[in-house]
């Protein structure tokens, strides 16, 4: 039982360390997975073969049993494979030599190696304790709500028995009684009634014209089924591979045809757990990724020519009103804070949805709680006052409040 | 002393103090209210009824379904694109001669504004109006957009099928090739190649408004038929007689940045130039002389002559104006105390004037100090005489072709029906023009060029200073480079970028070196060999290793034996007339290249304030006698300017009339009358141009030698119509709101500064004393409390001395923040949405006042007034004190701008960008019919120059100047995520620079946080303390933008005499 914990734990680290990019870790398994993540993972996967293969076990391979060759390799394959046969052969099987890294420190190798080594065998997905426990708080809601019930129909009953045993002492002493009059007739129950329906009827309007025109939860269907789960998730390939764009500008852009055919000129078909949408009917992975060939025309095995390619016409999921500037480099570089957080546990979603409001209020409140990384980030030593108060302890700590994050033309230019 | 925008506000009339009073001129509704209550066309219960229903309707409108967005990607993204992220390319804006380097800034592919270069030293990143407006001529709906052949589209191939046997099958009549100055040294060498294929055929330049007159006396005085450099900053005493150096003269920008450098202000050390000008209506360098004198035109020879004479100290005769005659005096007495320092320039176009003036700065020892001869300006080459003779050629028949490009005579000669008949006269007339201008109508083959920011090319707008030209964008239009049609019809094998980098990479050496060249955009002197104009491979070796230095400042041998010929031609030209006529350009039009510009259109003369028109500027005293307008009577002063319609006067010259509305100037000679030139185009150069103003190029006339823009025998008479003309001056006015009237303006004598250098301190200090003097009034002169601003606080300083009121930053603006463009009637009826207007400001005499210009943009009070009266919270201050203006918060009920005391807030009457959720929402009752113009600018292909970073807002809601806000965002965030603090112009390093700062040819303005110590605006403010003032300081609206007085560098008495004359 311990033992399965331990896994289960180690999953979930797993998820998890996947998306912090930026934190850097001690430890050198960890070390190990950023680095394997940001460098290897786009033609590297630990258990698959992907455009290189699969690294589970590189160390009993060839000639790798060496560290140094495995060192000389990585920073310069195109000589390394003058000297030796096997990535002769490697070419060979897989028709294109591996890019040079010859800014990775003989250390970084060392860590991405105990990476490889101490990654997990893949698991199927969706077992992780962090999901129970969200599916506990959310229960509790849930038992509130029977209790509140409960409790309502045994104050109603003993109502009920109180009205009834009021009468029969009222018989018994001879007070002449009216006759009862049913609860569904009694002016009380009635007014009450109509109170509770107004006011929820009042607060469902209320609510409904304000969600006016928002869409959380939105799942278009798209025109190739794309699973995030997959790429994301089972296959560990960080946001920023594709959404890179994100760390400098306003947009986090969707990812261009080359990026998807970077793998998937060697990935043809889908060999991983069975994908179902959302309607139950299971999906042909490998057909979706003929769907991409078809767009890319492209034709396995052969050479690509980007030219000839057509775009994707994605549905757009996450839309803000024009009047609305937001930024993603300013959340993802300068704040620091992770996809997750307002696009939700993408690794679990085959297809995408609006997993956040994107309201004003879910935006301001964030502001209100989230600290700004104000000692890390040299641009806040301007805030002299705040960094006394901090070294005082007046203040715990400067949320994006404190430097204006709250203020009209922050968002609204 | 007394400033003054309008005459009404110079005699405190009535309409005035309403004007001052209300920020909005329309009548309230009230009236119709109160007469029938419910039976009034639309009552209250209506309102209700309308409301409801549609709050419904878009309820359920907006319900029934989200519409799907796509998204889509690039399929193949270039490396180096990021979207949302702009990128500046390297480029050079050329306007015929006018070679500017830019900047383009491009969003996603698509240029939006431009700006300019700093590492050329020639402009040293200033623009002018012209340059910034540039970016919209891109997408000018009226470019050409296909190659034509008797005006039916063809493909560029037919066209090269045709014209080629065309051009071999001329018998031996010669090819002329028919430009406006070009400063580019590869499109010379490929003229040269086309010359040398077709053998006697030639190239002739033809410029709207020439320097003739200057390039021959300069070739008869000094061998040398070109305009040497200018070092206005090395001047210490500058006449000009004319010249309007400042605004149209030459090189504007590199002047204007010059002599902003001799008119800056050490507080220890006050020293400035000092500028005495001479001319006949008021121009921006008039405006911005230290002393200003009044002539005719036709007096501008004898006063060269006169100042020539007292500069040799013979007196000063020959001139019959006391004034005048003192002013001459002065200016030769300024000039001789310094000798080597002294500087003279003269805009008029007459040959033997300009030897005059070589004469003058010879005895002054210009050369070498305040004339550079090694480096020569190259912007104006044309010889009126040259195409003269050209038209007598064409006109015999005698010419077998005609290419022109750029050149458009047909509009600019003075006879233009001579131009026709010529040009129908030749057999091959091929037009290279990007729009279908008056000359380009009458030509056989059409094949537009690209606009500057789709071309390859380069420009030596400086000989030895070159400035690279690449493109920024894809050609939107199926047009061709006119140097590629010259190529390829002279055979040659590469097109013109193959054949522009060949030429450069044989001067530089190197691809690396090319590249380099092209990102910086200029190559100056050391970079290559002098003899750049023989090309050929041997030379890189030679750029490599035998660079020239910068050159040395030099002077020219003077050859002096024409000044007596000179002086007597003088003697024996024009005699003086009645009613003198002088034509001149405005900084916004031009020559006329400005006129389809709408931005251009609407932005106001610096002088006279109009938009939209061309009209005839007349002299107060003239106006009592022509107009029967006497302005110092308060009604007939209010009757002249409080109604858009004004008196239309009918200008008969050689027999030629023009009917023109006439504009009371003051500063305007009384005998001479002012008209510009540029105006009334042709539908075909665009919905901005088209019957806009009169062209009175047909004014001009051709003495033998040069075009003379002056005529001494003009008639004028009042014709009893009215014409509306939308100007400005009147718009905005304000002052203390309570009681008693005090200046907004702050302004010295350079004598008065160093006796007394406290004065503004000691003023200030003393409107402030009732409310916790200098030290206290921030916390003590109100009940509110006073915020902390934490880390930045943004501040804006303007020097009034700098600021020349070219305009360049309101256009600036207007690129930058999506500034809608109003049209003629609703500038008419106060509606220009403008963020920034430069409020010009007359003190002294009607007839010769002093100018000072104010840039006026949103103040950022920190206790702004608008605020507090918003009841929806639309305008909040934030913690970075910019006084935030929410447009999607925004219900209209303008109570924010009633209550501003600097009237900058705007209001969106009329849906001017299209961006109401309600399609046709641009003309209906209550808003009226807008100009065609509004619908241009909405255009799919006009929107491209939106800022995207920027709201269009929409109708009923208040906009005014951000502070940039979209620039102060994105620095912040550059600093943040490279993890260091802001960049506000410490070493000349910005994050942050809102756009008119940028625009800025003098550094007029600083931005930056004041909260940092070695911030720019700290130490501008440090520095310049006891000039630093802020407009209306007593009400206490805390301003965030400060002002730095004006210093005049006048002597006391000498002012004061002015005053009595």
């Amino acid at each position: 039982m311990s033992h399965l914990r331990s896994i289960t734990q180690k999953l979930t680290a797993a998820f998890i360390i996947t998306f912090l990019f930026f934190t850097t870790y001690t430890l050198d398994a960890q070390d190990g997975q950023q680095l394997f993540s940001q460098n290897c993972a786009s033609c590297h996967a630990v258990n698959k073969r992907l455009t290189g293969p699969a690294l589970a076990g590189v160390e009993e391979r060839g000639p790798w049993r060496d560290r140094k060759e495995i060192y000389a390799w990585v920073h310069n394959p195109p000589a390394f494979m003058k000297t030796n046969p096997y990535t002769a052969g490697l070419q060979k099987e897989y028709q294109t030599v591996m890019t040079p890294f010859p800014s990775l420190s003989e250390k970084d190798i060392d860590a991405i190696l105990t990476y490889i080594k101490k990654a997990p065998p893949p698991a199927a997905p969706g077992t992780s304790t962090a999901a129970q426990q969200t599916a506990e708080s959310g229960d509790s809601t849930l038992l509130f709500g029977i209790l509140t019930l409960i409790l309502a129909i045994v104050a109603f009953v003993l109502l009920q028995v109180n009205a009834n045993l009021k009468k029969l002492a009222d018989d018994k002493e001879g007070v002449p009684a009216y006759e009862p009059i049913p609860f569904y007739r009694n002016r009380g129950y009635i007014t009450f009634a109509t109170l509770i329906l107004f006011l929820l009827g009042g607060y469902w309007t209320v609510a409904g014209a304000i969600g006016l025109g928002r869409t959380q939860s939105y799942e278009p269907q798209q025109p190739i089924y794309y699973s995030h789960k997959v790429h994301a998730g089972t296959n560990q390939i960080s946001c920023l591979y594709c959404h890179g764009n994100a760390q400098d500008g306003k947009q986090a852009n969707i990812p261009s045809i080359n990026i998807c055919m970077n793998c998937h000129m060697a990935i043809n078909e889908y060999k991983g757990q069975p994908i179902t949408d959302a309607d139950g009917k299971e999906i042909n992975g490998t057909a979706e990724i003929q769907k991409l060939y078809k767009y890319a025309a492209f034709e396995y095995g052969k050479p690509w020519d980007a030219s000839k390619a057509k775009p994707v016409e994605w549905s757009r999921i996450h839309n803000l009103p024009d009047h609305v500037y937001f930024n993603h480099a300013q959340h993802v570089t300068a704040g620091k804070v992770q996809c997750q957080t307002c696009h939700g546990e993408i690794t679990k979603m085959d297809e995408v949805y609006q997993f956040a409001p994107l309201s004003m209020g879910w935006c301001v409140n964030c502001h209100r709680t989230t600290a700004v990384q104000f000692n890390d980030n040299g641009f806040y030593s301007i805030y002299e006052k705040y960094h006394d108060e901090l070294k005082n302890h007046t203040l715990d700590s400067i949320t994006v409040e404190k430097i204006g994050g709250t203020e009209c033309q922050k968002c609204h230019y | 002393m007394k400033y003054w925008k309008s005459f009404g506000e110079l005699n405190e009339t009535e309409a005035h103090k309403k004007l001052s009073n209300d920020e909005f001129q329309e009548e309230l509704p009230f009236e119709s209210a109160d007469k029938g209550g419910l039976n009034t066309p639309a009552s209250r219960r209506d309102f209700l009824k309308y409301l409801g229903f549609s709050t419904t309707a878009a309820a359920i409108a907006a319900s029934c379904e989200m519409p799907v967005k796509k998204a889509i990607p690039f399929t193949n993204k270039p490396e180096d694109i990021i979207p949302g992220i702009a990128y500046y390319y390297a480029t050079t804006y050329v306007e015929d001669g006018d070679a500017v380097s830019v900047l383009a800034k491009v969003r996603d592919g698509r240029p939006i504004k431009i700006e300019g270069n700093e590492l050329s030293p020639i402009t040293q990143g200033g623009t002018s109006a012209r340059v910034q407006a540039s970016v919209l001529d891109l997408y000018d709906t009226a470019r050409l957009r296909f190659p034509m052949i008797d005006n039916k589209e063809v493909t560029l191939e037919a066209i090269d099928k045709s014209v080629s046997p065309a051009l071999s099958n001329l018998s031996g009549a010669p090819i002329v090739i028919l430009t406006s100055s070009v400063t580019s040294p590869t499109t010379k060498e490929a003229i040269n190649q086309f010359i040398s294929k077709y053998p006697g055929s030639r190239h002739v330049i033809h410029d709207a408004v020439s320097c003739t007159g200057m390039l021959l006396a300069n070739e008869a005085s000094y061998g040398k038929k070109a305009i040497p450099s200018y070092r206005f900053d090395n001047a210490k005493a500058i006449v000009s007689i004319g010249a309007d150096f400042l605004g149209t003269w030459i090189s504007p920008i590199e002047f204007a940045r010059q002599y902003s450098k001799g008119k800056k202000i050490d507080e220890k050390h006050p020293e400035m130039s000092k500028h005495i000008h001479f001319e006949t209506v008021l121009s921006i360098t008039g405006a911005n002389a230290d002393q200003r004198y009044l002539h005719r035109p036709s007096e501008t020879g004898a006063i060269a002559l006169a100042l020539l004479n007292a500069v040799n100290g013979q007196g000063v005769n020959g001139i019959s104006d006391a004034t005048l005659k003192a002013g001459i005096e002065k200016a030769a007495k300024e000039l001789s105390a310094q000798h080597g320092a002294a500087l003279v320039v003269c805009g008029s176009n007459d040959v033997n004037v300009q030897m005059i003036i070589n004469a003058i700065n010879e005895a002054l020892g210009a050369g070498g100090k305040t004339i550079d001869w090694s480096t020569t300006i190259n912007s104006k080459q044309g010889i009126d005489s040259d195409f003269a003779k050209l038209l007598d050629d064409m006109n015999a028949g005698s010419v077998g072709a005609l290419l022109i490009h750029g050149a458009n005579p047909v509009y600019s000669w003075f006879d233009s029906e001579k131009v026709r008949n010529a040009i129908k006269k030749v057999r091959v007339t091929v037009s290279f023009n990007y729009k279908k201008d008056e000359t380009t109508q009458l030509c056989k083959y059409i094949i537009p060029d690209h606009h500057y920011l789709e071309s390859w090319g380069d420009a030596e707008p400086k000989s030895g200073y070159y400035s690279l030209m690449q493109p920024a964008i894809y050609p939107l239009f199926k047009t061709r480079q006119w140097q590629d049609s010259l190529l390829k019809w002279s055979g040659a094998a590469t097109d013109y970028l193959g054949f522009v980098k060949q030429y450069w990479m044989g001067k530089l050496g190197s691809e690396m070196a090319w590249d380099k060249a092209l990102q910086d955009g200029v190559i100056n002197p050391g970079r290559v060999t002098n003899n750049v104009t023989s090309g050929n491979s041997s030379d890189s070796t030679a750029a490599k290793n035998n660079t020239t230095p910068s050159p040395v400042a030099t002077g020219g041998t003077f050859n002096s034996a024409n000044v007596a010929t000179a002086t007597s031609a003088i003697n024996s030209a024009k005699k003086v007339g009645n009613t003198e006529l002088v034509l001149y350009q405005k900084v916004g039009i031009g020559a006329g290249h400005g006129a389809g510009n709408p931005w251009l259109q609407e932005l106001p003369d610096p002088i006279t304030r109009a938009t939209w028109d061309n009209y005839v500027i007349i002299s107060p005293a003239m106006a009592k006698t022509l107009l029967d307008i006497d302005l110092s009577i308060d009604a007939q002063a209010d009757a002249y300017e409080v109604h858009p319609a004004k008196k239309v006067v009918k200008v008969t010259v050689n027999n030629k009339s023009i009917n023109l509305p006439a504009l009371i100037i003051p500063g305007t000679h009384p005998k001479t009358i002012g008209i510009a030139l540029g105006y009334g185009r042709t539908k075909e150069i665009g919905k901005a141009a088209e019957g806009v103003g009169q062209n009175v190029y047909s004014f001009a006339s051709f003495n033998g030698t040069s075009i003379d823009f002056t005529n001494a025998n003009a008639a004028i008479e009042v014709t009893g119509d009215l014409y509306d003309v939308a100007i400005t001056q009147t718009h905005s006015s304000y002052d203390t709101p309570q009681g008693k009237r005090t200046e907004v303006m702050k302004e010295l004598t350079l004598n008065d500064f160093k006796k007394h250098p406290d004065e503004i301190v000691e003023e200030r200090a003393e409107e402030l004393k009732p409310w916790g003097g200098l030290e206290n009034y921030t916390t003590q002169g109100t009940i509110y409390p006073y915020y902390d601003k934490p880390g930045i606080k943004w501040g804006m300083s303007v020097d009034l001395n700098s600021c020349i009121g070219c305009g360049a930053c309101v256009v600036a603006c207007n690129a930058e923040n999506n500034i809608p463009v109003v049209g003629k009637n609703e500038v008419k009826r106060f509606h220009e949405m403008h963020w920034m207007r430069i409020d010009r400001y007359y003190s002294g005499s009607l007839d010769n006042p002093n100018v000072v210009f104010q840039p006026l943009m949103c103040q950022h009070c920190d206790n702004a007034p608008c605020e507090n009266v918003c009841p929806v919270a639309a305008t909040s201050h934030n913690s970075e004190g910019i006084n935030q203006m929410i447009y999607n918060r925004c219900i209209g009920t303008r109570y924010c701008a009633n209550n501003c005391p600097y009237k900058v807030r705007r209001f969106n009457w009329a849906d001017y960008t299209l961006a109401d959720s309600f399609p046709n929402n641009q003309n209906q009752t209550g808003v009226g019919e807008l100009d065609p113009i509004v619908f241009e600018m909405n255009d799919d292909l006009t929107r491209m120059v939106l800022n995207p970073d920027v709201t269009v807002r929409s109708r009923g809601v208040i906009e005014k100047c951000s502070f940039c806000i979209q620039r102060t965002q994105e620095g912040k965030l550059r600093a943040k995520n490279e993890s260091r603090p802001l960049k506000s112009g410490e070493n000349n390093e910005w994050d942050v620079r809102t756009a008119c700062q940028q625009s800025c040819p003098t550094n007029a303005i600083v931005f930056g946080n004041v909260n940092d110590k070695h911030s720019a605006i700290t130490i501008t403010r440090a520095e310049n303390f006891k000039r630093t003032f802020y407009s209306l300081e007593q009400i206490h609206t805390l301003p965030n933008v400060n002002y730095l007085a004006k210093v005049r560098n006048v002597e006391e008495d000498e002012n004061a005499t002015e005053h009595e004359g």
